[in-house]
């Protein structure tokens, strides 16, 4: 018993020091570096070196996109996919079955392969260089739409559904009044894991957009990649790219981890 | 009347954003591939010239496609292989009553939080030659400064390791969420019979949990297949020299994903069509290996540790 606390203790040390070590980087001089041994405690300069990740690149624009793009697609998501979920769990329709197995079949198709026919589409939607091309393909997908549909088919009652259609309720109207307030635990549940993805998301947004108009990612990367010696800039800028997901995650980190362990047992 | 036509009509209205939505930003553009990789098409050229095959027939004798595959293979078997043991025995460790559970799934979860720019990052710093905290802990045991990004296999190695730190913990919390369901009654007999905790893992936990350890297989092959941020930021931020999407200098850690999006969009060419044959040629492989460790899978029964 005692070696799987010891165990479990190292792997946790393990999981926290890497981010434990890039704010004692970010918060260093660079000459500090080269010291043997490395410094293991954070120093004085983070501020100076923060501000100097904003003087580099359009660090504040890139987090203003972050957080629109971020936001408007886990609102469009929690949206969508409750919608759909409702659908799938609740509602009675031809070809439901079959629908909802295309639609877990989905999330197996790797995306990245469409890659360049994609990029040809906003192309000719004029949408490269905005964020219109991030937040459009991603306003809803199979993972929400099946997460939902788990969640409401198990735990929103039909004598619920039967006594608003009593009621007489059009079914926009039980979705209104009966299945989006049922359904608000799971969705922000579902918001939270989006919105830490679409924070995420690297490699779309660097094909689509232009380093004058970045989200964080994107930024990060300029940064990573132009000024290689210069670990500590590139490093204060990871610590305040990444700080925001991790204050997030500190705080409703119970319900993010509830939420994936839900929606792998049927998976 | 009215109340018919809302019952039949609103179910399809309902999920139709869903459907909409993939076949414009997700079908079509896996389908028009297909079409693309059949013509000589830039990103530049006005016309397209169709070519058939021909695209094709180039990629097999391209020595750099046969080496992105390799790369691509190795650091998939390096990163996925002990990911996923370490993540059932992981698992397997907190499938009990135990103090601090919440803080150790926390803990365990956070590399996944970080985004893959930041573990590159801060990974290239730590896997630095000169300065890096890795070397210098190998110091201790008399090894030299490794050069990581430079040679093949440190450079595989390296990008694994980054590719398990983010993944592990996830992974573990998966299969945990399986083991919970796995009946109680069963471990409690076994304990009655002597059988040891690892035994018990073996012969208990593993079976009750394969179709779990199935579905992570594929999904982690489908994803070890297309892997590209961290080879691409690897080059760029461990400052070895080589274009931003060659995977070092001499190639030494260009995967698949890296060689279609040097083809299309870091070339100087943009060379659309070449890149799109590329693509299907991954996607075939995708099929393949992860149908293969489907078998595998399948046909180990209860003996995987």
């Amino acid at each position: 018993m005692r070696l799987r606390y010891l165990t479990l203790i190292a792997v946790a040390f393990f999981s926290a020091f890497p981010l434990y070590y890039s704010v004692v980087v970010a918060s260093r001089h660079n000459s500090a570096l080269a010291q043997v041994p490395p410094p293991l405690l954070p120093g004085g300069n983070f501020l100076a070196n923060v501000s100097r990740v904003f003087d580099t690149v359009p660090f504040g624009l890139a987090l203003l996109n972050s957080f629109v793009v971020a936001g408007s697609i886990s609102v469009a998501v929690m949206f969508f996919s409750t919608l759909a979920g409702f659908a799938f769990a609740k509602l009675r329709f031809r070809g439901r079955n079959a629908m909802l197995v295309i639609t877990v079949a989905t999330m197996m198709v790797p995306a990245q392969l469409g890659i360049i026919p994609l990029y040809m589409l906003m192309v000719k939607l004029e949408w490269t260089g905005t964020t219109y091309a991030l937040i459009v393909p991603a306003l809803v997908n199979a993972f929400g739409v099946f997460f939902m549909t788990q969640y409401l088919s198990r735990a929103l009652p039909n004598e619920l559904l039967e006594a608003g259609r009593v009621d007489g309720c059009s079914t926009w109207g039980l979705f209104w009044h009966v299945v989006l307030p049922a359904a608000r635990p799971a969705a922000a549940v579902l918001g939270m894991l989006t919105f830490m993805s679409a924070w995420n998301d690297y490699f779309w947004p660097l094909v689509v957009l232009t380093p004058d108009n970045p989200t964080v990612q994107v930024a990060l990367s300029t940064l990573a990649s132009g000024y290689v010696n210069d670990y500590v800039l590139g490093l204060a800028g990871t610590a305040i790219g990444t700080l925001p997901l991790v204050a997030v995650f500190a705080l409703f980190g119970r319900q993010i981890i509830g939420g994936i362990m839900q929606g792998a047992v049927k998976g | 009347m009215r109340h018919t036509l809302d019952v039949r009509v609103s179910p399809y209205a309902y999920v139709a954003p869903f459907f909409l939505l993939f076949c414009a930003f997700g079908l079509f553009p896996l389908v028009y591939t297909a079409w693309v990789s059949l013509h000589e098409w830039t990103l530049l050229s006005e016309t397209q010239e169709f070519v058939g095959l021909g695209n094709y027939t180039t990629l097999l004798a391209d020595s750099y496609f046969w080496n992105a595959t390799f790369n691509t293979l190795s650091i998939g078997v390096l990163s996925t292989v002990p990911q996923l043991a370490l993540a059932i025995w992981l698992a397997h460790l907190l499938n009990r009553r135990l103090r601090f559970q919440t803080l150790f799934r926390v803990a365990l979860l956070l590399p996944n939080v970080t985004s893959v720019v930041a573990v590159v990052v801060i990974f290239s710093q730590l896997f630095g030659r000169d300065f890096g905290i890795i070397n210098w802990m190998l110091s201790w045991f008399g090894a030299g400064h490794i050069d990581w990004a430079a040679g093949t296999a440190s450079s595989h190695v390296a990008l694994s390791v980054m590719i398990m730190w983010r993944w592990t913990g996830y992974n573990a919390l998966i299969f945990l969420a399986a083991m919970q369901a796995v009946p109680r009654e069963l471990y409690e007999a076994a304990t009655l019979d002597g059988a040891s905790n690892l035994t018990q893992l073996r012969r208990i936990t593993i079976p009750m949990i394969r179709p779990t350890i199935i579905f992570v297989v594929i999904v982690s092959t489908i994803g070890a297949m297309q892997v590209i941020a961290e080879p691409m930021l690897f080059g760029q931020s461990s400052g070895g020299g080589g274009g931003i999407a060659t995977g070092g200098p001499d190639r030494q850690f260009q995967t698949l994903a890296l060689f279609v999006y040097e083809q299309g969009f870091a070339n100087s060419t943009f060379d659309f069509g070449y890149a799109s044959a590329a693509s299907w040629l991954m996607f075939v492989a995708v099929v393949l290996v992860a149908g293969i460790n489907f078998l595998i899978t399948r046909r180990v029964k209860g003996g995987l540790v």
